[in-house]
């Protein structure tokens, strides 16, 4: 039911704790987000996901195995797959070699199949290429296979990194503010590719994001968290009118005149 | 209007200044007085009269760039003044070298520095003659610019092959084919005198290499202009790499014992510059004790084989797989625990790699098992059947067919899927590792395949002097790889070709700047991350979306002006 599971997280840098007991349960074949105001420990979070930290306290389970204290690459070969909040293609690899490496988990050649370049790897290759280039096209990339990744336009860049996410063939797709620094439109392609993502490939996404529109739009269940720990869970229209989250964004006292949408007691002049 | 013509003033002046200045400085590092007697044309124009003059030259056609919208009265008028700054600048430099005694410091500003720089002539007209000259070699500036594209091209090629051939004088009399009857007569009889050309040859060459370049500068255009088929394309691009090939082969015989050494080492340096090519290029490792591993791969076959050090007594053969295998290993064994390290980290820690080899290597602890600071001798060399390799000329086949496999490996690994990941590690490493690459396994095979290549190339170093001493394996010789790599184009596999030519080929050929090699090395650095830092012969990246055929095309544009660089 569950394919990911992060229970009791503890995540410290020195004194600091940037995730305090976290839970979040994200269901299979679910659309969910994470959000808090800045600092919060989201990135932190999707970070001991994808086994860049480890946790200090608490388990991480994919589809029910601990993949907690994982490396990387092993956590992504198990299927978790990931962008970042700033864009980190590799800029001066073409498109379709970004795409490339994202399949890597799934290429089997190795150093002495590249030398001799025997049937095997020439088949394993040619496929490989083909994938990729259906993948840009699945992207609306078509076209930029042979640009260096550098040269894109943002909105390609965002969507590249995306595909490449989407070639190591993942159960679930952790994205990083896939919609920062877009503008109406390009948002509202990126809300319709993500719908797609779930409904036609069947992948669990779980975001990141800052613009409320998409958060609402999109998203089946919310997690909020604030000060590395969870202050709320629920539904779009539920978290819209949590008081707990409200103060977290806006400040204490805020609540009252967002949720009861009541302009003449100015709250926030009442501190 | 007013602002531009100041401005060019300016730079007039500027260039004037900067010019002189390095003039000068080319003066007190000797250059001018040590290649005073070296001429290119015997008795008229010395190696020195070039090396001072040039810079004035190519500086003030360089400027001219920024005032080319002028009319030519005034582009002369502002490349004049240059020329006469600097002039005057190194008349003050004659004036104070004479006036004052400066040799206590510098030691080069002689009254012989003086006299050649005025061209005999003694102080007061000596000035005049300086600042002549200076005017006259900006003069000379416009007219080169002025000239059409195809005579300018021509001309300047003209100048620079007299210069090459006149102070190649020795080396070329050396070569084989030269000793050929006729054509030794003729080269050393009309051509050639005691130092450098004499008039007459100099001239003949000038006029013959400016009408080839006029000739065949205008028949390019024209192939450039048509149209070719892709398949037309791949046949041309197959005869031109028959060609280089045959030449290669027939380089030792036809050049002979003189230039088959300098190819050697070159060779050596080509092959290890491929295997650090894959580490620093490919993976972006920074590996400064490169040189470790092709100590390794040398003194492994030096111990195996040499009957003085009395162990194992192998055939070249034999011990070759075992340098390579030890080579290997020493790879992975400092890889394991490196390889966690990154960027600046690592390069320390490899440089210490480096000179621990090296001090190892030159220990009295080890000393009966490596020599010591003797080093080991009688190194086997390869035999092929009945047939020993043991002459330089021989040796370059072996370092050939060396370069040929290891070059051919570095191409199919890099667009396989292990060059993807290196290529990924170089970009990103966090980023790769989340694409499923283990970022430790990965540079552990680059680091591995670096350390074959090179201890293959230590191997052959081996059997090509015979001996080994620790001192061949200092540091310098990590930090020449490094800039060959860098100077030809980071990644590049023909631009680690071209590098080693630069780089090893010329300080091998030119023998008489041996002096004066740092020094270049150092300028050429700086001028190439000036000018050009993505190295001589970058490389370029495949098409993978958009058909063969406009891959062909796209490679076959970039040709000519790789064929002008070299």
């Amino acid at each position: 039911m569950a394919i990911l599971e992060i229970k009791r997280v503890t995540k410290r840098f020195g004194g600091l704790e940037a995730l305090k007991t976290v839970d979040l349960e994200v269901k299979d074949n679910a659309i969910q987000s994470v959000i808090g105001p800045n600092g919060a420990g989201k990135t932190t979070l999707f970070n001991c996901i994808t086994g860049f930290y480890t946790p200090e306290e608490g388990d991480i389970l994919l589809a029910g195995r601990s993949i907690t204290g994982k490396s990387p690459d092993r956590v992504t070969k198990l299927g978790v797959s990931r962008t970042y909040q700033n864009i980190r293609l590799f800029k001066n690899m073409t498109a379709v070699e970004n795409i490339l490496v994202g399949m890597h988990p799934h290429l089997h050649s190795g150093l002495i199949g590249g030398i001799l370049r025997n049937r095997k790897t020439m088949k394993e290759e040619e496929e490989a290429v083909n994938e990729a280039l259906r993948l840009l096209r699945f992207m609306s990339l078509d076209g930029y296979g042979d640009l260096l990744s550098k040269n894109l336009p943002y909105g390609a860049q965002r969507r590249l990194e995306i595909g490449r996410a989407l070639a190591s063939k993942p159960k679930i797709l952790l994205l990083d503010e896939p919609t920062a620094g877009m503008n109406p439109s390009e948002t509202q392609n990126t809300m319709l590719l993500i719908r797609r993502l779930r409904d036609e490939l069947g992948i669990t996404v779980l975001l990141i994001e800052h613009q409320m529109r998409v958060v609402m739009g999109i998203s089946e269940l919310i997690t909020v968290l604030d000060y590395g720990a969870n202050i709320a869970e629920g539904l779009p229209s539920e978290i819209q009118r949590n008081k707990t989250v409200i103060e977290a964004y806006l400040g204490r006292g805020s609540a009252d005149g967002v949720v009861n949408s009541k302009p003449q007691t100015q709250p926030a002049q009442s501190s | 209007m007013n602002n531009l013509a100041s401005a060019a003033w300016k730079k007039a002046l500027n260039t004037g200044l900067v010019s002189g200045i390095l003039a000068i400085m080319i003066s007190l590092i000797g250059m001018v007085e040590s290649f005073g007697d070296t001429f290119i044309i015997n008795r008229f124009v010395s190696l020195g009269d070039i090396l001072h003059m040039a810079p004035i030259l190519i500086l003030i056609y360089g400027a001219i760039k920024t005032y080319d919208q002028a009319t030519w009265k005034l582009q002369l008028a502002y490349s004049t003044f240059s020329g006469a700054i600097a002039g005057l600048m190194l008349t003050v430099l004659v004036l104070f070298g004479s006036a004052l005694d400066i040799r206590e410091m510098l030691v080069n500003a002689s009254p012989t520095l003086f006299r050649l720089l005025m061209f005999g002539i003694e102080l007061p007209g000596g000035a005049f003659i300086l600042i002549l000259k200076g005017t006259l070699l900006g003069a000379l500036a416009i007219g080169l610019f002025r000239l059409q594209p195809r005579w300018r091209n021509a001309i300047m090629q003209g100048i620079i092959w007299v210069v090459l051939i006149g102070t190649l004088r020795d080396q070329i009399l050396l070569a084989s084919f030269v000793q050929i009857e006729p054509l030794n007569s003729i080269l050393r009889g009309f051509v050639f005198a005691q130092s450098g050309l004499t008039q007459f040859g100099g001239i003949l060459l000038f006029l013959i290499v400016v009408a080839a370049y006029y000739f065949l500068g205008g028949r390019k255009k024209v192939v450039a202009n048509n149209k070719q088929t892709p398949e037309k394309l791949r046949k041309s691009r197959l005869t031109r790499f028959g060609i280089a090939g045959i030449a290669l082969l027939l380089l030792p015989p036809v050049l002979g014992l003189f230039f088959s050494e300098v190819l050697d080492s070159v060779g050596l340096f080509i092959l290890m510059s491929l295997g650090l090519n894959i580490v620093v290029g490919f993976a972006g490792l920074l590996d400064l004790g490169y040189v470790g591993f092709y100590a390794i791969g040398a003194y492994t076959m030096a111990v195996f084989t040499s009957p003085e050090m009395g162990f194992f007594n192998l055939s070249f053969w034999q011990a070759l797989p075992i340098a390579l295998l030890f080579s290997v290993l020493a790879g992975v064994i400092l890889g394991l625990p490196v390889l966690r390290m990154r960027g600046d980290y690592l390069a320390i820690v490899t440089l210490g790699f480096g000179e621990i080899i090296r001090l190892l290597a030159l220990s009295d602890w080890l000393k009966p098992w490596l020599g010591g600071t003797q080093g080991i001798q009688r190194i086997a060399q390869p035999q092929i059947g009945p047939i020993a390799i043991d002459t330089l000329q021989e040796i370059y086949y072996l370092i050939l067919l060396g370069i040929g496999l290891v070059a051919f490996v570095s191409i199919r690994l890099k667009d396989s899927k292990v060059g993807r990941a290196w290529m990924a590690i170089r970009e990103d490493e966090d980023v790769a590792a989340a694409m499923g690459i283990n970022p430790v396994f990965s540079k552990l095979m680059a680091f591995a395949t670096g350390a074959l290549f090179a201890g293959l190339s230590g191997s052959l170093l081996g059997a090509k002097l015979t001996s080994v001493y620790p001192h061949s394996f200092t540091f310098i010789v990590s930090i020449n790889v490094l800039s060959i790599i860098i100077i030809g184009g980071m990644g590049s596999i023909p631009g680690v070709l071209i590098g080693g030519l630069v780089l090893m080929g010329l300080p091998g050929v030119l023998t008489e700047f041996e002096e004066y090699r740092w020094l270049f090395y150092g300028a050429a650095l700086v001028m190439m991350m000036l000018t050009r830092p993505e190295g001589l012969w970058p490389e370029t990246r495949r098409k993978l979306e958009l058909h063969e055929a406009e891959e062909e095309v796209l490679e076959e544009d970039l040709t000519p002006a790789i064929q002008s660089g070299d």
